[in-house]
């Protein structure tokens, strides 16, 4: 059995929330030295699309937003595959996909350092 | 950018050193993705400026028409981070994600952005070397297929081969070779911003764009102000907004209302993309950077034709790589 899956970001020592995780924070320097699991929380929507125009192995169309969360005074964003149709402003939650999109399909080998799974978001 | 990565031909630089017969000239590949003709300049200039080199050939290339555009397009949506990559982003879809918040945001009609590509289109008419020599209104923009909404097939550059070449040497040796037939670089700036995209404190402000435009007109001893002709990297309709904004033509968000009112056609008071830009004359990756310093230079010199600027004193090139990741900034300007 593997563990469930967790949506990671990463707080620094200053408290900067971060997402993707960076070797250092990208608002202070520090080296990050704690974890966030994103899929507890609910986030807005910032920004949308539907592409129509997509990469071999993706979705089509591929439906993406910029979404925000905010945990304890901090801020930090994701971009994400939409599970429905979202405006600005749409409150979602994260929703584990163990496939974003077909592996090797793209320029990308199926293994090797990308990984092919991760979190939608679907209106609340 | 993406020299051999389209073609699966590794070591272009010695390839292309040996087909113009000049071995053992040193030579060397700059990639910085779509800003690498941009980047190639800030390199050649370096090369002179240091004193190492007496005379630098740039030559910006590409050959992407073989390829599908969905492979085209994934090769070039492998430069983002593998946390976007992996959810199909593609940089169309940046530009869907950016210009739907910046409509929002400062309550700009769709019709804006196809004022651009009208614009854009209209300029390619007079080039000779355009990929589309063809002009277009806003309804036909607007009528077009959604490629990432609200972006429509109009708003996109094509996919182009392509090169362009420029020559350096220091000013007194230009002075002697071609009196009449130089420009001068008198400010360059580079900078970079975040990778990822949805890190940017604000996703409508190029923060590349700026820095490296800051940087050029300090260099040069200029402001926006001064600036007779500019060729922006319009890979996307709402680039050119952020562009003219972070560059200093424009108040954030009001980018639309010079378009709108022809300040930025040829005849107006700042062309923007007299070449046609990115949107017409095409978008061969590593060659753009290098056409928008050959269109400036043929401004200059007054050898641009139907779509002579007048006066062209002082132009200005903005290369992007990436979503805006890195940008850098030429200043170039009529020997006085």
């Amino acid at each position: 059995m593997t563990d469930a899956p967790v949506f990671a970001a990463v707080r620094c020592p200053n408290g900067h929330l971060s997402y993707p995780e960076h070797p250092v924070c990208p608002e202070c320097g520090e080296p990050p030295d704690g974890t966030v699991d994103l899929s507890e929380h609910t986030a807005e929507v910032i920004t949308w699309t539907r592409t129509t125009a997509t990469p071999p192995g993706v979705r089509e169309p591929n439906e993406l937003a910029i979404v925000e969360f905010e945990i304890d005074g901090e801020t930090v964003r994701a971009l994400g595959q939409t599970t429905d149709a979202v405006e600005i402003g749409t409150t979602v939650e994260p929703v584990y996909a163990d496939q974003l999109r077909e592996p090797g399909a793209g320029i990308k080998p199926a293994t090797g350092p990308q990984e092919y799974d991760g979190w939608r978001f679907e209106p609340v | 950018m993406a020299s051999g990565e389209f073609e699966g031909q590794g070591g272009i630089m010695n390839a292309l050193t040996a087909d113009l017969g000049l071995s053992p000239a040193y030579s060397a590949r700059i990639d910085q993705t779509s800003a690498s003709g941009g980047a190639g300049i800030y390199a050649a200039w370096q090369s002179i400026r240091s004193g190492a080199s007496e005379l630098t050939l740039l030559v910006g290339g590409e050959k992407m028409t073989h390829r599908s555009t969905a492979e085209a397009t994934d090769v070039i949506a492998s430069i983002t981070h593998p946390a976007e990559y992996k959810h199909g982003i593609t940089l169309p879809s940046f530009a869907g994600l950016t210009a739907r918040l910046y409509l929002d945001r400062y309550g700009v009609s769709r019709e804006r952005l196809a004022e651009v590509a009208v614009k854009n289109h209209r300029h390619g008419l007079a080039n000779g070397r355009a990929q589309f020599r063809t002009a277009v209104t806003v309804e036909k923009v607007l009528e077009s297929p959604i490629v990432a909404d609200p972006l429509r097939l109009y708003d996109f550059c094509p996919i182009t081969d392509g090169s362009a070449a420029l020559l350096f040497t220091s000013r007194e040796r230009a002075e002697e070779l071609r009196p009449d037939e130089h420009v001068v670089v008198s400010g360059i700036g580079g900078a970079s911003d975040t990778h990822v995209v949805h890190e940017r404190a604000d996703p409508t402000w190029m923060d590349a764009v700026a820095d490296s435009s800051n940087e050029a007109f300090d260099r040069a001893g200029l402001g926006p102000e001064a600036v007779d002709v500019a060729e922006l990297h319009d890979m996307f309709t709402i680039l050119e907004f952020l562009q003219m904004e972070a560059v200093g033509f424009a108040e954030r968000g009001r980018a639309p209302e010079r378009v709108r009112a022809g300040e930025t056609t040829v005849g107006g008071e700042l062309p923007i993309n007299p070449s046609g830009g990115l949107k017409s004359k095409g978008h061969p990756l590593g060659a753009s950077g290098v056409a928008q310093a050959v269109e400036l230079y043929e401004q200059l010199t007054g050898r641009a034709g139907d779509r002579q600027v007048e006066p062209a004193e002082a132009g200005l090139a903005c290369s992007v790589g990436g979503f805006g990741n890195c940008a850098t900034t030429t200043l170039l300007e009529a020997p006085r």
